[in-house]
């Protein structure tokens, strides 16, 4: 009792500082890791389907891109990062937006995921400031910089082996390059009915991307970050929606003339398709690079959705995600200044 | 429910101290009686040196309109006048009373005609004993209930929100004194000629809306209105939006939107006065937190020191970090235990060392909008602490700067544990607003 009352009477040092003295347990290095965790039945499905080089890839892609936070972040001075999840989950986003066919030893394609992930790592994050400075989303940019440098290895797409058991993996186009290429007859060919394009799109049985692939397996990512609070509708809803829309009005051509056949367009291929999943929930929902609010990342998520239908319905690409989110990054800064939040009880003065 | 938009949940940890009945602190050898406890002008001695003073003797007068007088809590003689350590941090002038130990009171003035003063009346007894706003803004009540005659008041709000986690004295009040709280609302509602009286309740204190309810049912134009639990919903922009649906414009007061706020400390204080004569002395001090010992709900004289009041609660329980007067979100954390009570200090929050965040172990903005959605003001507070950090504060008044009240909803969630509300009141502090 004796030694309490000495402790009472101020004997102890105390902390002094501002209010408030008690903080949520949500932390950057928590939300980095849920995220990631929320990528895996995606990457579940992508191994499934194109086995373990898909594995091999993604591997690849964040050992090097935590590496090279962990290198060139400490000769920059910035040491300890590798702690806060976010270089792991930009390796992990990268691998999964990269083609399986880049494992392969001969011809030798390795160096294309190294090369990606310092691109992402040092480029796009560490040299503008680290995390919370980058205007680009690091694992986009790195994607982009490798599908303009080895247009032909970032294109070359393996077929689902998980229907082809024990054949070597061959080689196809994605269901956007063979709409792009072909047209919707050559799809109807391949898949038989509509219903049956939908449900291979709907599981990942296609060429595509490792992680791009399985939608069902995104959606469920994607509903447990909803779920969790760690992203909001606004951006998925307002990019899905305008996707949704501006193909269902000018996605359609007349199969006779070959003509634009205003509101005949299919969203439903379109939404399943593509990146346009794995971009709407977890890459153009980043915090760093999408602005920070709402009303201004709904306006956000339809520039998204408008620059990925024109660059899929009229651009050279078959697929417009990344290019969407990166451009729209720019903007982000500028959207926040334009729609600006109202202070409670702001009024208008009338003159 | 009625509520606001934003706001967040932290953990409320009422369970420690919500059970326990106030109960006396005995008064202590020697109180320390600042004459600044109220915003405004500080009050100024009226005693010297020597003099010997009972309780209830005014030892500070007000200086000005925006002021209040300042009484001793105990009798005895008056040994020092001088700066002593405040809960604010800065040391401020106080008179220093050794208790003589015979509580010996000064006169008190009666109204057992209460409800029949005038409200010239009412006002001049709220005056002269002193009250200010006990939720811990300390205003002085008496200005809060002399609206100009071109704002015109209607409505009334006592706030039992009490939304601060961990805080459990308004809790305690009304349900030990729910008719006390009753009555002190209705002397304030006949004192501003207002028809239509509320008190605000969070609903976690669902025995505390159902004794007010009772105490209210004889008088049909006081309510008791259920609010959604939500910090900050005791903010006053908050409760008069949840309340009344009325939102205060910034910069304004309550009284733009026709509303009287009052806390429930306040409104049993103003009973106290106005019936009985006497002035404001002691008050409700919840102390708690997981490094207290025993935590109380304790009647404490104001200018009783903070050590004082730990001992009555057994003591620290362990390695402690920290020493908040005030509640976890917008309290002051205090350097010394010799800090005394003041009429705004509605709780001492004992936190141990696990939990405890430390102020320069923060992380860039990731821009995660959380703060955003948050704020009960509508601002961008991950934004204005950039700016601060940045050394931007003209910038930051562009956007708002002077809106913040420092609920600190922002920095709580903030997943970077940047600390918002420091660098904000930084960037206040460095323009005019």
């Amino acid at each position: 009792m004796a030694a309490i009352s000495e402790k009472a009477k101020g004997q102890q040092r105390l902390i002094v500082s501002v209010s408030p003295h008690i903080r949520s347990e949500v932390t950057v290095s928590r939300i980095m890791w849920t995220v990631s965790a929320s990528l895996l039945p995606a990457l579940v499905m992508g191994v499934y389907f194109f086995g373990p080089k898909a594995l091999g890839i993604v591997a690849l892609c964040v050992v090097c891109s935590v590496g090279f936070e962990h290198l060139i972040g400490n000769a920059m001075g910035k040491a300890g990062t590798i702690s806060d999840g976010s270089a792991f989950l930009t390796g992990l986003l990268l691998g999964m937006n990269l083609p399986a066919s880049l494992w392969s030893v001969n011809p030798f394609m390795l160096h294309v995921p190294i090369l990606g992930s310092l691109f992402a790592i040092v480029i796009t994050k560490l040299l503008f400031g680290g995390l919370g400075y980058n205007i680009f989303n690091p694992a986009l940019m790195g994607r982009a910089f490798l599908l303009v440098s080895w247009p032909r290895a970032m294109t070359t797409w393996l077929a689902p082996t998980a229907t082809f058991v024990g054949l070597d993996a061959k080689t196809t186009a994605t269901p956007l390059g063979i709409l792009k290429e072909e047209g919707v007859g050559k799809l109807m060919e391949i898949f038989g009915t509509k219903g049956n394009l939908y449900l291979h799109l709907l599981i990942g049985d296609r060429a595509g991307s490792i992680g791009e692939v399985s939608v069902l397996a995104l959606l469920i990512g994607g509903l447990f970050l909803l779920y969790k609070k760690y992203i909001t509708w606004h951006i998925p809803v307002s990019f899905l929606a305008t996707v949704g829309v501006i193909v269902w009005i000018f996605g359609g051509k007349d199969p006779a003339t070959g003509h634009l056949a205003l509101f005949t367009g299919d969203p439903v291929m379109h939404l399943l398709s593509g990146g346009l999943m794995l971009g709407a929930f977890f890459m153009a929902t980043d915090y760093v690079t999408g602005p920070q609010l709402r009303s201004a990342q709904v306006i956000f998520g339809i520039g998204c959705g408008l620059i990925t239908c024109l660059i899929r319905l009229l651009g050279g690409f078959p697929e417009g995600v990344m290019f969407a989110i990166l451009l729209m990054n720019c903007f982000a800064p500028l959207i926040d200044r334009a729609v600006k939040t109202k202070p409670f009880g702001f009024r208008e003065v009338k003159a | 429910m009625p509520t606001f938009a934003g706001g967040v949940h932290p953990p409320d940890k009422k369970e420690l101290s919500e059970g326990k009945p106030i109960t006396p602190l005995k008064a202590p050898g020697r109180v320390v009686v600042l004459l600044r406890q109220h915003i405004g002008a500080p009050a100024k001695a009226t005693v010297s040196i020597g003099d010997e003073v009972r309780i209830g003797t005014v030892v500070g007068r007000p200086e000005g309109f925006v002021s209040a007088p300042v009484h001793a809590s105990v009798s005895g003689k008056v040994i020092a006048i001088g700066e002593f350590p405040t809960a604010m941090g800065r040391p401020a002038e106080a008179v220093v009373i050794e208790n003589d130990g015979k509580e010996q009171w000064e006169e008190l003035k009666e109204a057992p005609g209460f409800m029949e003063l005038s409200p010239e009346q009412i006002k001049e007894k709220i005056k002269a004993a002193g009250i200010v706003g006990m939720g811990g803004a300390t205003f002085p009540t008496v200005v809060k209930l002399s609206p100009p005659k071109e704002k015109p008041v209607d409505v009334v709000i006592v706030n039992g929100a009490e939304c601060e986690p961990y805080l459990t004295a308004d809790h305690r009040l009304m349900l030990e004194r729910p008719g006390d709280v009753v009555n002190g609302l209705r002397m304030i509602m006949r004192s501003l000629g207002v028809k239509k009286g509320y008190v605000g309740i969070e609903d976690n204190k669902p025995d505390a809306i159902a004794e007010m309810r009772k105490a209210a049912s004889a008088y049909p134009d006081v309510e008791v209105i259920s609010l959604r639990v939500k910090y900050p919903q005791g903010a006053e922009k908050m409760l008069i939006k949840a309340v009344t649906g009325r939102e205060v414009p910034p910069r304004a007061l309550p009284m733009d939107v026709g509303v009287v706020v009052q806390n429930v400390g306040t409104t049993v204080a103003v009973y106290e006065a106005v019936r009985f004569g006497r002035p404001l002395v002691e008050r409700v001090v919840t102390v708690t937190g997981e490094g207290i010992r025993e935590p109380k709900n304790l009647m404490a004289r104001i200018g009783a020191p903070v050590s004082g009041l730990i001992e009555a609660c057994g003591g620290f329980s362990g390695e402690v970090a920290k020493v908040v007067a005030g509640g976890p979100m917008m309290g002051f954390a205090i350097s010394s235990l010799e800090v005394p009570v003041t009429k705004g200090t509605s709780g001492i929050l004992v936190l141990p060392q696990e939990g405890i965040f430390h102020a320069d172990d923060f992380k860039p903005c990731i821009r995660c909008s959380r703060c955003v959605d948050v704020c009960p003001m509508g601002l961008t507070p991950g934004l204005l602490s950039v700016l601060a950090e940045k050394g931007y504060y003209e910038e930051a008044k562009t956007h708002n700067l002077f809106d913040c009240f420092e609920c600190g909803s922002c920095a709580f969630v903030c997943p970077s544990k940047r600390p918002i509300v420091q660098l904000v009141r930084l960037a206040k502090s460095m323009v005019k607003p």
